[in-house]
């Protein structure tokens, strides 16, 4: 199990299209990937749960990894938050 | 209790209600008894996921750059929604433990999470409420589909619905229902051109009294007088099956007229013809004494799928027709979507007025591949019967130019591919927008023949939404502005030498025939059920007297003067 906090870094925080953009990434693994954020955790498969956390800029998030390919999600899942995050 | 209508297709049925409740956005607290009712509520859950995606899908394939990004981004977000697995873990849940049913268990998922994102203290989220919301009515409507597609009439079904729309009347098994009767909707709305079309007494815009007619009830309907009596005594349907049966004696004797050819008293031919959706109608349109078709709506085969049809499948679909009508002339009308006819895989744009907007042959125009795809189709099937191409909405000279290049291009195509066709195919246009009418000097110039449809050109010329209850009285082919446009048609038409027809609800309205052979129209298409009933009424005309006629009715400066004058003179 991996685990990693972010801040988000988008101003308008994680609305639908980044949130949409997660749930298609977490499809390439089979690792099951968790977003928590306070004292809510979600898995990042459901757009309607990731979009539920209602997660703005400025907060944090922690983000969850747990199976065989834990190492490549949790690097693409870095990307995304500390790259595209902001262009989306 | 007794509920009025306009009757719209005439004829008595007698028979039990069956209530189609659209968009069933209302839950019905329906428990499921069994593990067997459980396994298929999973399965129609996801197959109503799978076919909300492929709809979604479709809209996305064929949204265009030019309409942005934004609407693009929106599509996709549904399409994760529609198979999110919280949302299919929550309505499973609702299914297996609770045992509601899968209309049930969605519309309460639904509303459960648009509830949590309506709370939400940010403009944003508590706007994503809205997309929600869309998929949740999609899934449900989908869900409704699935169920009115597998249901199976009893004989003497009467249906019961707010308003049918074309991909609602092609899942019916035809053959069982003995009526219709809808809410909204007047003489020119589809289910009464349906209903007209195959015979089906049908009453239409009853309003919402209709909502008091339950799934069971025994109902009687007459399709002439509009009127529907709920759950009537025995005297009265005894009273009505005697008229039921006069009816049909009726038909059955006007369908002797079958074959006598429609002259008048005095001996000019005329030819009656029928308006068609498909092979089925071609051949029952035979039945009632057809010569041909006036007008073959292509659009049907459009409607109620997922996908364009190929040029193969379009092919066997108009050489069926063709071969249908052994030899007699059918008038193909190129695809006319759009307005009130939308498909389910085409994104048609917002508009504001979408009867002044992007559709028939403006569409055609504009997406050729569709267009080509289609012309290739029918001209192939051409080799098989005597097919002629009529293109809709012609409003200029630009457009009939713009689609006979078309046209050209396609029947090239064939040659080069040494596909056989009729190389002399007669092509012509509906004139149905009131430029049209007023440039058919010009027109004919370029067309083998005029069909007039009266419908639109009503619509058009008098600026009156035919779908509009509340104006519905405004809407009147008899008006002299339309009279007058029609009659400058059939002149133009005659001093250049082509042939004129009619393929509107004004050239199966007995009240009209009169006028219209005085005019000189020598050519009707109508809902075949009509043809025995104008077929009566011209072989017992002289044209001098139906001349005469004509140039009265054009002194006129009303409708209402103009159709009691006909009335009488009908009687």
């Amino acid at each position: 199990m991996i685990s990693k906090d972010y801040i988000i870094t988008s101003a308008e925080g994680v609305h639908a299209r980044p949130a949409t953009a997660l749930v298609k990434l977490t499809k390439n693994y089979k690792s099951v990937i968790s977003i928590k954020k306070g004292e809510k955790i979600v898995k990042l498969n459901s757009l309607l749960n990731i979009l539920s956390l209602a997660a703005k800029g400025g907060e944090t998030i922690f983000i969850i990894a747990e199976g065989e390919d834990e190492t490549a999600a949790m690097e693409a899942i870095d990307q995304f938050f500390n790259e595209h995050l902001k262009d989306l | 209790m007794t509920i009025s209508g306009i009757g719209v297709s005439p004829g008595i049925a007698i028979g039990k209600a069956h209530v189609i409740k659209k968009q069933a956005v209302v839950l019905t607290s329906i428990l499921l008894l069994n593990d067997e009712e459980i396994t298929i509520a999973i399965e129609k859950f996801d197959n109503a996921v799978a076919v909300s995606v492929t709809e979604v899908e479709t809209m996305m394939s064929s949204h265009n750059a030019s309409q942005g990004s934004e609407g693009l981004e929106i599509l996709e977000a549904h399409i994760e929604l529609l198979s999110d697995p919280q949302i299919r873990e929550d309505v499973m849940e609702k299914i297996k433990t609770e045992r509601k049913n899968v209309n049930d268990a969605v519309i309460e998922v639904i509303q459960a999470a648009v509830e949590i994102f309506k709370s939400m203290d940010n403009d944003y989220m508590s706007a994503r409420a809205a997309d929600i919301e869309d998929i949740g009515n999609r899934l449900v409507k989908n869900l409704a589909s699935d169920i009115e597609a597998s249901h199976e009439y009893g004989a003497g079904t009467i249906i019961i619905a707010e308003d049918l729309a074309p991909s609602d009347t092609i899942s019916m098994d035809i053959t069982k229902i003995a009526g219709f009767a809808t809410q909204i909707g007047g003489k020119t709305s589809h289910a009464a051109i349906i209903a007209k079309s195959r015979g089906i007494p049908a009453v239409v815009g009853c309003g919402v009294d209709l909502k008091s007619v339950q799934d069971g009830d025994s109902l009687i309907l007459d399709g002439q007088s509009g009127c529907i009596i709920i759950n009537p005594g025995k005297e009265l349907i005894e009273n009505f099956e005697t008229k039921r049966e006069s009816w049909v004696k009726e038909l059955n004797l006007l369908k002797s007229l079958k074959d006598t050819s429609a002259n008048t008293a005095d001996g000019t031919e005329i030819h009656l013809l029928a308006n068609i959706a498909d092979s089925a109608e071609m051949e029952n349109a035979l039945e009632f004494g057809a010569q041909g078709s006036g007008l073959f709506r292509t659009e049907f085969l459009f409607l109620g799928r997922n996908d364009f049809p190929s040029e193969e499948e379009q092919f066997e679909f108009y050489k069926a027709v063709a071969l249908k009508a052994k030899g007699k002339p059918v008038t193909v009308r190129t695809l006319d979507i759009g307005g009130d006819k939308q498909l389910p895989y085409f994104n048609f744009p917002e508009e504001q007025n979408p009867f002044l907007g992007y559709r028939a042959i403006r569409l055609c125009l504009d997406r050729k591949d569709i267009f080509i795809t289609q012309l290739k189709a029918i001209l192939r099937a051409s080799a098989f019967g005597k097919l002629k191409i009529m293109f809709p909405m012609i409003a200029t000279m630009n457009e009939i130019q713009a689609a006979k290049a078309v046209l050209k291009e396609a029947m090239q195509m064939l040659k080069d591919q040494g596909v056989s066709f009729d190389n002399d195919i007669k092509i012509g246009i509906m004139i149905e927008i009131p430029s049209a009418a007023v440039i058919a000097d010009l027109l004919a110039k370029e067309v083998d023949f005029f069909s007039i449809g009266t419908n639109d050109l009503t619509q058009y010329t008098l600026a009156v939404d035919r779908m509009n209850e509340k104006i519905k009285d405004l809407y009147d082919p008899f008006d002299p502005g339309v009279l007058r446009l029609i009659t400058n048609v059939i002149e133009q038409g005659h001093k250049n030498q082509i042939e004129v027809g009619m393929c509107g609800e004004l050239a199966g309205d007995p009240r009209a025939t009169l006028l219209l052979l005085g005019m000189g129209l020598k050519e009707f298409s109508m809902s075949a059920l009509s043809i025995p009933v104008i077929k009566n009424k011209i072989i017992k005309t002289n044209l001098a007297d139906a001349q005469k006629t004509h140039q009265e009715v054009m002194q006129m400066d009303n409708s209402k003067d103009i159709t009691n004058y006909l009335q009488e003179k009908t009687q």
